[in-house]
């Protein structure tokens, strides 16, 4: 839909300002005025997004730009920094009570998914945890919300505690204790009935439970397609029953999830735990990191500057870009690049995370895959050391025996030469327009 | 005469409690809009960009969607403009204007009315995601139509989710409804199929299908509903009358997608739009009318079986900007009823 877009437009408004040696203000201004567009787009709340933009302008500007990014991809680097710091570390962790039962209340608005989650965190519990918990029906309300804990029960084989729908939840859960200390239960799962957070009387109810339970978490089932409003529901769940954590549901689906970070950012809390699909067993730790990427919808470009910074040796790309300006690029060097390169990754996959990179002249003809990757590497493999320096001594006869050394045909041959020699003019091009500057293009890939 | 009077007077010929339902389902989402709104106009004095800017805010936490309110900006700005308006004060009745605008859109009113076959049967196929209330609004809705004087016929089409059917059983009850139902993990095809026969040989006036909540970018759950809506297809002609797609009024930007998904494999017909008693929102019928064109048919302002209403354009901005429209009115005469 919409963003797809927005993630070209931020593409575009990088190349725009790439190949400076520093981080202007413009540049950041440009730069942030997509961003800001695509975290609402994302539906972090606009709140949120103000303030963590005003973050990124004052981190941004002036920053000495990374050998192997372009400056676009420098202000992207603070963004992904600031998402991630937002959502903090991974908390996957479930508090253990000094005497057992742990009590777990499980709340949240209707139809965000508390009873199937319920059952996913006593699944979660049992299986990676080796506990033995005990399932609590306390949502009297929705009508046959006490048999679908049951039947998930079933599913699970795991025990239910219910008394039909006509009891008091706080009852209902006093007397689950009991069970669960008589059967020897280490862990109570409440399922309390969905409300909305304006709802004072039912909110009444939730905390009247807090009370007499005293449990050791309270966490907050949010659906992750949830737009502005999540800032307020999370906000009056913490205010009135200063819940432990967060649960995210449906994450599944294709939303990019901002919730997530309005929430994380007006409460504070952890969240733990996400709902990534309808089976049981798919309810997994949270990846605050993962989530970063995802609410940018730029996982691409976030993953690029990742493999940028841990895998090109920055001295040899340095060499590298003063052979491109001296002209002076030969096979060897190429052949170098491709393998710093390929230890980046798949090269499909590559590419796939620079859209536009195909776009550039040159870039065009060269449909890269790796298949096709290893016979330009058999090719220049074939060719003697003074081909390699020398291409333009390469005749037709030399050409068969390449041709024939490498399993290739003459064709593909004269195709390399021409791309070859087309790549460096390219670079002679590049580099020359932005004489004395550093940064710009490192890899003829970029 | 205003624009406002004019709303006003269409609003009048409504029964009062229907206004006041509306009114109050929706006290939320329209105290913290117009408090903004007045707030805004209040402290700017001259209208710039950075009354824009705030406009602009105000309107994506209501979760209208940045495209639609880019757009909405867009033209403000233009008719600023061109009306030569620098007031701020004289900008707000622009601005509800232009916002209604975008409600009612090219629709007239029939388009928000269900599409009732009389005397044959009507089918009706609900489908949304997960926990947006697709059972919980088939309840409600079988008992209004129970109520009209219709014979309903209920098809428990959730096959997969633990206790949908008992879920719909109790509403059929509620509502004195049957249910047709199959046990649960069997093929939803086959009890809509056994749901359109039953309908046919009781003579039934309403069908309404339930489905499973299936998130929009599952394929192979989107085909399933693809096949239930050919089986229906298959069975009646024209059918089904009405798809109606439930949606989460919390729901962010994702509804779009859900709407644009689910009427490529539906053909959704119109929106079901729950949950709208809650905090700010409601913007989000804005972006889905500007950007899809997909009437919505029924809120949820509550959780009484008698909450779930017919949409009502009118009825639905009086209710969302009604303390705008009385400010300006009062300005404009003072003899009005202040107590709108």
């Amino acid at each position: 839909m919409a963003f797809e877009g927005l993630s070209e437009r931020l593409q575009e408004t990088m190349k725009k300002i790439t190949g400076k040696g520093k981080v202007s203000e413009a540049d950041v201004k440009e730069m942030t005025r997509e961003v800001r567009l695509a975290l609402l787009e994302a539906d972090v709340n606009y709140k949120v997004v103000k303030d963590l933009i005003k973050r990124i302008k004052e981190r941004a500007v002036g920053q000495e730009v990374m050998e192997s990014l372009t400056p676009g991809q420098q202000v992207i680097k603070v963004v992904r920094d600031e998402l991630t710091e937002l959502m903090g570390g991974e908390q996957s962790k479930i508090a253990v009570a000094n005497k057992p039962p742990t009590v777990i209340m499980m709340v949240g608005l209707q139809g965000a998914g508390k009873t199937t989650t319920t059952g996913k965190l006593a699944n979660h519990l049992r299986k990676n945890s080796n506990r033995n918990p005990l399932l609590v029906a306390a949502d009297v309300y929705r009508p046959a919300a006490v048999d679908q804990l049951e039947t998930l029960g079933e599913q699970l084989d795991l025990p239910v505690y219910s008394k039909g729908t006509v009891a008091n939840p706080v009852d209902i859960a006093n007397e689950a204790i009991e069970k669960a200390k008589a059967e020897h239960h280490d862990y109570v799962i409440i399922d309390t009935a969905g409300r909305l957070h304006v709802d004072e009387d039912l909110m009444d109810e939730l905390q009247q439970v807090k009370t007499n339970m005293n449990p050791d978490e309270i966490f907050l089932v949010v659906d992750s397609m949830t737009g502005q409003d999540a800032v307020n529901v999370a906000e009056s769940f913490d205010s009135q029953l200063d819940i432990s954590g967060v649960i995210l549901t449906k994450l599944d689906g294709d939303t990019r999830g901002g919730a997530a970070l309005s929430i994380r950012s007006v409460t504070g809390k952890p969240i733990k735990f996400a709902g990534m699909g309808e089976k049981l067993d798919q309810l997994e730790p949270f990846h605050p990191d993962r989530m970063a990427s995802r609410i940018l919808g730029m996982g691409d470009v976030f993953s690029l500057i990742e493999k940028a910074e841990s895998e090109v040796d920055e001295k040899k790309a340095k060499e590298m870009q003063n052979k491109m300006k001296s002209a002076s690029f030969t096979f060897e060097d190429f052949l170098e690049q491709m393998e710093q390169v390929k230890n980046m990754g798949p090269l499909d996959e590559l590419v796939n995370m620079m859209p536009g990179a195909n776009k550039m002249k040159g870039m065009k003809n060269m449909q890269v895959d790796d298949k096709q990757l290893s016979h330009i590497e058999a090719i220049i493999q074939s060719m003697t050391k003074k081909e390699r320096v020398e291409p333009s001594i390469i005749n037709a006869s030399r050409k068969k025996r390449i041709a024939q050394g490498s399993g290739t045909s003459v064709a593909q041959v004269n195709r390399l030469l021409k791309q070859f020699e087309e790549m460096k003019k390219m670079m002679k091009q590049m580099t020359s327009s932005k004489k004395g500057k550093k940064g710009g293009m490192n890899l003829p890939f970029m | 005469m205003s624009f406002f009077k004019k709303l006003k007077d269409k609003v009048s010929k409504q029964t009062e409690e229907v206004t006041d339902k509306f009114k109050d389902g929706l006290s939320k989402t329209r105290d913290s809009f117009t408090t903004k709104v007045n707030d805004l106009v209040a402290r700017y004095r001259q209208v710039d960009e950075e009354f824009f800017e705030e406009l602009e805010e105000i309107l994506i936490s209501a979760d209208v969607g940045v495209n639609t309110v880019m757009e909405f900006i867009e033209e403000l700005e233009m008719e600023v403009k061109r009306r030569n308006i620098k007031d701020t004060e004289e900008v707000k009745e622009v601005i509800s204007e232009k916002l209604v605008e975008i409600y009612y859109g090219d629709d007239d009113e029939s388009l928000e009315a269900l599409n009732i076959q009389e005397g044959d049967l009507t089918v009706i196929l609900v489908v949304g995601v997960n926990g947006v209330g697709k059972t919980t609004s088939i309840g409600k809705l079988a008992y209004q139509l129970q109520q009209e004087g219709k014979s309903v016929v209920m098809a428990a089409g959730d096959t997969f989710r633990a206790g949908a059917i008992d879920q719909l059983d109790i509403w059929g009850q509620r509502a004195g409804v049957n249910v047709i139902k199959h046990s649960e993990g069997a093929d939803p095809a086959a009890v809509t199929y056994d749901g359109i026969q039953a309908a046919k040989s009781r003579g039934a006036d309403v069908l309404l299908c339930d489905t499973a909540g299936r998130l929009q970018n599952k394929v192979n759950l989107m085909k399933e509903l693809s096949k239930v809506h050919k089986v229906i297809e298959r069975e009646i002609p024209d059918a089904p009358h009405e798809t109606l797609l439930v949606l989460d009024a919390t729901t962010g930007q994702n509804a779009l997608s859900q709407a644009k998904t689910f009427k490529e494999a539906t053909d959704v017909s119109g929106i079901v739009l729950t949950k709208l008693d809650g905090t700010a929102r409601g913007g989000i019928v804005l972006a889905i009318r500007n950007e899809l064109n997909i009437p919505v048919k029924y809120v949820g302002l509550g959780e009484q079986i008698t909450d779930l209403q017919p949409f009502n354009a009118h009825q639905f901005v009086y209710g969302l900007f009604g303390d705008l429209m009385t400010r300006v009115e009062n300005d404009e005469d003072d003899s009005d009823d202040k107590n709108n």
